[in-house]
């Protein structure tokens, strides 16, 4: 089953087309990654989905359910849906746990507040007030506060700016968890690991339209694309592209009589593979 | 699964964001302080300033504890909501809420229970310093009790509904307050809170009988003052029934701009 179906989304602002064309399919279960520039219009198609925008035209399908009918079935739609939006700074005069207890009570059948509590690492500060929390323990806030519902589909966007990389190693394994129960997951994402390590596929956006729909390891063509193997040869360093980095390896160990100088065998990372197809298209 | 269940009732979770909302607004040292003890403050300096007697048994406190009882109501309803909505509107925390599965009357509800707590705590701090410090004499007549609060209920109520349906008019959140205040002001000037309204020039009279703060400051002079004082009024007298009309018909204006106009994010 399809949690998303997008056909054919357009939003023009102005005459600006921020989203031209988007076609999109994601299966129950999955974890899907959106790359892209800022100003590519990742959010904005977010947005449309999250029943937020309006579009101008196509056709979506969200858990079964047109995002932008309003009503007591889109209340019974965001009952099912969780949403983290990019940023949210209260005011902050509640606790982490007041906060997420009161949220939990918009939802016909709420996560326990301890255990999202937990989840989401924030013990120590369960009963300190938000204005108190670090950056990104406001962010884990926020991505507690869109789980709460237990929802079937989960938007994040952007969700670990900001993070330094202990935490973000913490909420990968959050997003673990949530796969592991089944939840659906659209993630927007500046963090090109981030997608990798949690992505199931990964769609690639530029000026409103998507370049590439894959997996992390296949996209624009990574898995085949050809290792470059470095090292030092007197003083200097040497590369050399190769479908066989294998053999290049056994060469150059005959070479040398011991160690290899500085050997490596680097394949493009999906950072590489992203920046060329965005650098294209610009 | 969990769609099968149903959602909790948009009263029910108006109540509780009522409760939210008022912890929330207690723990705000300085806008507890500003809203609650400024009126008395207020008083005091007015007070102090203006010992005439209007009329037998009417002094000038007596007179003033009126217009500061129907002022809080559009401080605290009007000016407040309009001030801080749209700062909760540029912080991304409604937008947070239009996620959720809440209805919007959920949110206005709690809004409404704030606004009228608020002005139950500042009414009964004004009432006691006045009586305490200002010689302030509270009516005898149980039926000048149940006008007193229909006034209070509907005062809030409306005043709730108009500050929502304002809180879409300011650009930013930053800028809201320089928009509201000086609304609030000229109203307070207009309507005979800091003077004897008949003391004012015809047209600034004319003027306030538009708006509602007018008639909630003649409400609440009909509550605290003589009967007999009613000769005084515009009209030779105290005017209930028209008061009543016309803060309803304010309210369901209110509401329905409320509802018209209400955004959750700035675009």
């Amino acid at each position: 089953m399809n949690v998303i179906e997008v056909q054919g989304l357009h939003k023009t602002y102005a005459d600006t087309k921020a989203v031209d064309g988007i076609d999109l399919t994601i299966a129950q279960g999955e974890i899907f990654a959106l790359l892209g520039p800022n100003g590519a219009g990742k959010t904005t198609t977010v947005e449309i989905l999250e029943g937020f925008r309006k579009a101008d035209s196509g056709s979506i399908s969200v858990l079964g359910f047109d995002p932008s009918q309003r009503g007591a079935q889109s209340r019974m739609w965001r009952n099912r849906i969780g949403i983290v939006l990019q940023s949210t700074a209260d005011a902050g005069d509640l606790s982490v746990e007041e906060t997420i207890s009161h949220f939990a009570k918009y939802y016909s059948a709420p996560r326990d507040v301890d255990e999202v509590i937990n989840s989401v690492g924030l013990d120590e500060k369960r009963g300190a007030l938000i204005r108190t929390l670090s950056g990104g323990q406001r962010r884990r806030l926020d991505v507690a506060l869109g789980i709460i519902g237990s929802p079937e589909l989960l938007f994040l966007d952007e969700p670990t700016t900001g993070f330094d990389p202990e935490a973000r190693r913490a909420f990968w394994s959050l997003i673990e968890s949530l796969r592991k129960g089944g939840t659906t997951i659209l993630l927007t994402t500046h963090y090109l690991d981030e997608a990798e390590a949690l992505a199931d596929r990964v769609a690639v956006i530029t000026r409103g339209k998507i370049l590439e729909v894959s997996t992390p390891t296949q996209l624009g063509g990574r898995a085949t694309a050809k290792a470059r193997v470095q090292w030092k040869s007197d003083g200097v360093m040497q590369e050399e592209f190769t479908d066989n980095p294998t053999d290049v390896v056994k060469r150059l160990s005959a070479q040398f009589p011991g160690e290899v100088p500085e050997l490596q065998v680097l394949r493009p990372s999906l950072e590489d593979i992203y920046l060329s197809m965005i650098g294209e298209k610009r | 699964m969990s769609q099968k269940k149903s959602l909790p009732t948009t009263i029910a979770l108006g109540v509780a964001r009522g409760g939210l909302e008022i912890r929330q607004f207690m723990r705000q040292r300085e806008s507890v302080v500003f809203t609650l003890a400024f009126p008395i403050i207020l008083l005091a300096i007015f007070g102090s300033v203006f010992k005439t007697t209007l009329a037998e048994g009417v002094t000038f406190s007596q007179y003033f504890v009126a217009g500061m009882i129907a002022s809080g109501l559009v401080n605290t309803g009007f000016q407040q909501l309009a001030i801080t909505i749209p700062m909760e509107r540029e912080f991304g925390s409604l937008k947070r809420l239009r996620g959720t599965p809440m209805h919007v009357a959920s949110y206005f509800i709690g809004k409404s229970l704030l606004v009228l707590v608020s002005m139950a705590i500042q009414v009964v701090l004004l009432l006691a310093g006045g009586m305490i410090f200002f010689g302030v004499q509270l009516p005898s007549d149980p039926y000048k009790w149940l006008t007193f609060t229909w006034l209070i209920v509907l005062g809030s109520a409306a005043s709730t509904a108009l500050g929502i349906a304002f809180s879409s008019v300011p650009k930013s959140g930053r800028g809201a307050s320089a928009v509201v205040s000086p609304v609030v002001i000229i109203l307070q000037f207009f309507s005979g809170v800091f003077f004897v309204f008949t003391d004012l020039p015809g047209w600034m009279q004319q003027v306030a009988a538009i708006f509602p703060l007018k008639w909630m400051t003649q409400g609440m002079r009909s509550v605290f003052l003589p009967d007999s004082f009613a000769l005084r009024e515009v009209a030779g007298t105290w005017e209930t029934e028209r008061t009543f009309l016309i803060l309803m018909a304010w309210l369901v204006a209110g509401i329905f701009l409320a509802i018209r106009t209400f955004k959750w994010s700035r675009d």
